[in-house]
């Protein structure tokens, strides 16, 4: 079958199409007993929050000395590791960065899901979910609750649509493999989805344009949600929470669980779905690379923020700090300083370390201290009574820890499924980029990514090693 | 200690010096600028009024502030439940206060068994709290906590529903058939007022004619939030709170502002403003901004001005 065109004169990659579709067209053995599995995960997280309702939201462990606790902090976990994938895929497009090509819809798609799951950990969190509409219907616009609510709601909107855009294309030149294969229904749903997609100059331009805009706008989009996010709590006049050092805290951390995030989920559907070819070890220690500095810069915030606070002794903070620092909750905050910031950065920092399984395991590692740290910011100060200076205390319980759990089920398991009705792997860009390097088509010449324009091939060409990405593939890399 | 404010705020309340005049307090919530107090110090108010005049751009954003308080107190009108006579009037007959005379509190929690009786509350949700305290020189003390009605509630700004509102009599309640369990309130409240129903609230016996509401929110509901009225319900009748009523020292005076007189448990009345200015009574953490309805009386050398010092 004549392969179609992605994009005018690109000459398509055939490997990259098959593999981008291979989930979709056979998924492999264990593809539905995983699925299974994580379902069950999944309704059994549904299933204890019924419990919940049913018995009020004491059952989930909490009591009027810990009004906020796991929920909220899974709330801004989950919403948080989903801007990693919107910043490895919108600051790598914006700068041009040619290895970022085979991750990117796989970033995109975690972005998505991770925001959704987020979102979902309201319901959990409300004791009345049923009446969540009122946030509609009867908002109070001084509450910044309800600008929560805006600011997640438009995010989400916005990683929607920067997942769809530069997917429209590839379901356009996926689509006749769907109807090759007898799947009627996804090729009926790719021709949809691609609003009449055939990669002229003109469609070209234009949705490179507004994956350009959507590329700039999401970040400070990402930016405002997390700094909403944080004056939920920075509003209030509690201890710690009180502090205008939260919004960048928030935003800096969102950053970094997110990559780890991004590091993780790469890891596992390149080694489920064979991908080796098109992602290499470098890629995940480009990735590590940029885990570094945002593990710095989040241990300095911390730094920065329990110094003074521990220092000058005001009654409420010190007691708070204290707490976290060599009191109650130093175990915890500990674990996060070692595991979350500390021994990343070592492993990344150490050329001997500097490997595929150690580096997911850094990721994993940064993933669970910062929700473990989440947890202390948000348990902590609601633990402090405000007026006799006591602590009260927090017990995770069998359903918020079996709805915590689906929470992070649900990642895989929406990442399996959306991976049965659309191409893993950004087939239209990989294709454009193997094109420039390659020089068949020029880099001034829109790049589906916004900037692309602006920077020539040669200056380019000799920094990127994305060639590692193409250069197994079976053609167009020669002339590297 | 200095009593900071209270007795000058009053006085400077009402510039003709009439305390038996209305106070002028008319705000059923929201950050409505249209009140004619005079406030000592920055408030939240005055703060987002001077960030405005720094720029056009920050004046309109500080406008648009206003127009969402005054929008989050249009949601929060109180229900037409209420059976105050003058909440729908922009010169109410009342401006609730109360005061707590810490020098005769002997921890005795009569006040707490009071209200959770008449409440029909878990044994947990002690709306009026008695606080085991020392001062900086420990000695021990005794500090019931009822809810301080501020004048400036974080919860209610905080609301994302506009369910915690503020009757024109200057009582903060809570609509619990739209409280959405979001627990923001508990988090602002800086005096640890507020309780949940964590699990199915006490099964109660419905007292005929008296449905719940707002004023009288018996019984709770499960998931929600809820806090001391003050026993919304009984004032307008002239009837004690049943926290004043229960006290066997007298510690709770409730009072008027606008009438200026203040009565406890035992039959005592005295005229309010005197009350609190010859007692240096002082208004807990008035660091918080909130400005609380509540005064305390010390009488053992203890500050509650500032932050704990527990």
């Amino acid at each position: 079958m004549e392969q179609l065109h992605s994009i005018e004169n690109v000459p398509p990659l055939p490997k990259v199409r098959r593999a981008a579709i291979r989930p979709i067209l056979k998924p492999g053995r264990a593809f539905w007993p995983v699925v299974a599995l994580l379902t069950a995960i999944v309704a059994w997280g549904i299933m204890a929050w019924t419990v919940q309702v049913r018995q009020g939201l004491g059952s989930a462990g909490y009591n009027d000395h810990a009004f906020w606790a796991i929920y909220i902090a899974d709330v801004i976990t989950f919403i948080g590791v989903s801007y990693g994938g919107a910043v490895v895929s919108a600051i790598l497009r914006l700068t041009g960065a040619h290895w970022r090509a085979p991750l990117t819809r796989i970033a995109e798609a975690t972005a998505v899901v991770t925001v959704i799951i987020g979102a979902s950990f309201i319901i959990p969190h409300l004791g009345r979910p049923e009446r969540v509409l009122e946030l509609i219907w009867r908002p109070n616009l001084s509450s910044p609750i309800f600008w929560d609510f805006v600011a997640v709601s438009t995010y989400a909107f916005a990683s929607i649509v920067f997942f769809f855009l530069p997917l429209m294309p590839d379901l356009a030149v996926s689509n006749p493999a769907m109807e090759e294969a007898g799947l009627t229904r996804r090729a009926r749903l790719f021709k949809l989805l691609s609003f009449r997609w055939n990669g002229n100059q003109r469609q070209h331009r234009r949705l490179n344009g507004a994956i350009g805009l959507v590329a700039i706008m999401i970040i400070p989009l990402a930016v405002s949600v997390h700094s909403v996010l944080s004056w939920a709590f920075s509003l209030t006049s509690r201890p710690w929470w009180h502090e205008s050092i939260w919004a960048p805290y928030f935003v800096v951390a969102a950053l970094y669980s997110g990559i780890a995030l991004v590091i993780l989920v790469v890891a596992l559907f390149r080694k489920v779905y064979g991908l080796e070819p098109f992602i290499s070890e470098r890629h995940f220690v480009r990735l590590g690379f940029i885990l570094v500095p945002f593990g710095a810069a989040y241990l300095y915030l911390t730094l920065a923020d329990f110094l003074p606070g521990s220092y000058v002794g005001e009654h409420g903070i010190a007691a708070v700090f204290s707490a976290v620092i060599t009191g109650r909750y130093a175990l915890w905050f500990w674990i996060f300083v070692f595991g979350g910031c500390i021994i990343p950065i070592v492993i990344m920092a150490l050329p001997w370390t500097r490997r595929l399984g150690f580096i997911v395991g850094a990721a994993a590692l940064v993933d669970g201290s910062l929700w473990l740290k989440r947890i202390i910011m948000v348990v902590a100060p609601a633990n402090y009574e405000r007026v006799n200076g006591l602590f009260g205390a927090y017990h995770f319980t069998w359903i918020s820890i079996s709805v915590t759990l689906a929470g992070v089920a649900a990642i895989p398991l929406l990442l399996l499924l959306l991976f049965r009705v659309v191409p893993i792997l950004p087939v239209t860009e990989m294709e454009e980029i193997a094109a420039i390097e390659a020089g068949i088509i020029s880099a001034h010449a829109p790049v589906s990514g916004g900037v692309g324009k602006t920077i020539a091939p040669e200056l380019v060409a000799p920094g990127v090693t994305a060639i590692d990405t193409t250069a197994n593939l079976d053609m167009h890399t020669e002339g590297i | 200690m200095k009593p900071i404010t209270s007795p000058v705020r009053i006085s400077r309340r009402n510039p003709q010096d009439a305390p038996h005049s209305p106070t002028g307090e008319i705000r059923s919530g929201g950050t409505g600028a249209d009140s004619p107090t005079v406030r000592r110090g920055m408030t939240r108010r005055a703060l987002l009024g001077s960030m405005g005049a720094v720029g056009a751009s920050a004046a309109a954003a500080t406008a648009a502030l206003d127009l969402f308080g005054s929008k989050g107190a249009a949601a929060s009108t109180p229900p037409a439940t209420s059976s105050t006579p003058a909440s729908s009037s922009t010169n109410p007959l009342h401006q609730w206060a109360m005061v707590l005379d810490l020098r005769n509190c002997d921890g005795c929690k009569a006040c707490t068994a009071a209200c959770q009786q008449r409440h029909e509350l878990n044994p947990e949700q002690e709306w009026i709290k008695v606080y085991s305290m020392e001062t900086a020189g420990g000695q021990p003390y005794h500090m019931p906590r009822p809810c301080m009605m501020c004048e400036d509630p974080p919860c209610m700004y905080v609301c994302p529903v506009g369910a915690t509102f503020r009757t024109d009599e200057g009582l903060v309640l809570v609509d619990q058939d739209h409280c959405i369990g979001c627990r923001t309130c508990m988090a602002a409240c800086p005096y640890q007022a507020r309780y949940f129903n964590w699990t199915t609230p006490k099964d109660v016996a419905k007292v005929p004619g008296m449905p719940r509401s707002p004023m009288f929110p018996t019984p709770q509901v499960k998931d929600t939030v809820g806090k001391c009225v003050w026993c919304a319900d009984r004032l307008p009748h002239g009837e004690l709170p049943a926290c004043v009523a229960a006290c066997p020292m007298g510690v709770i005076y409730i009072g008027d502002l606008t009438v200026d007189a203040a009565t406890d448990g035992l039959g005592n009345v005295v005229k309010l403003s005197d009350f609190i200015r010859n007692n240096d009574a002082i208004r807990f953490q008035e660091s918080e901004g909130t400005n609380p309805r509540v005064w305390y009386i010390p009488g053992h050398g203890q500050d509650l001005s500032n932050d704990t010092t527990a």
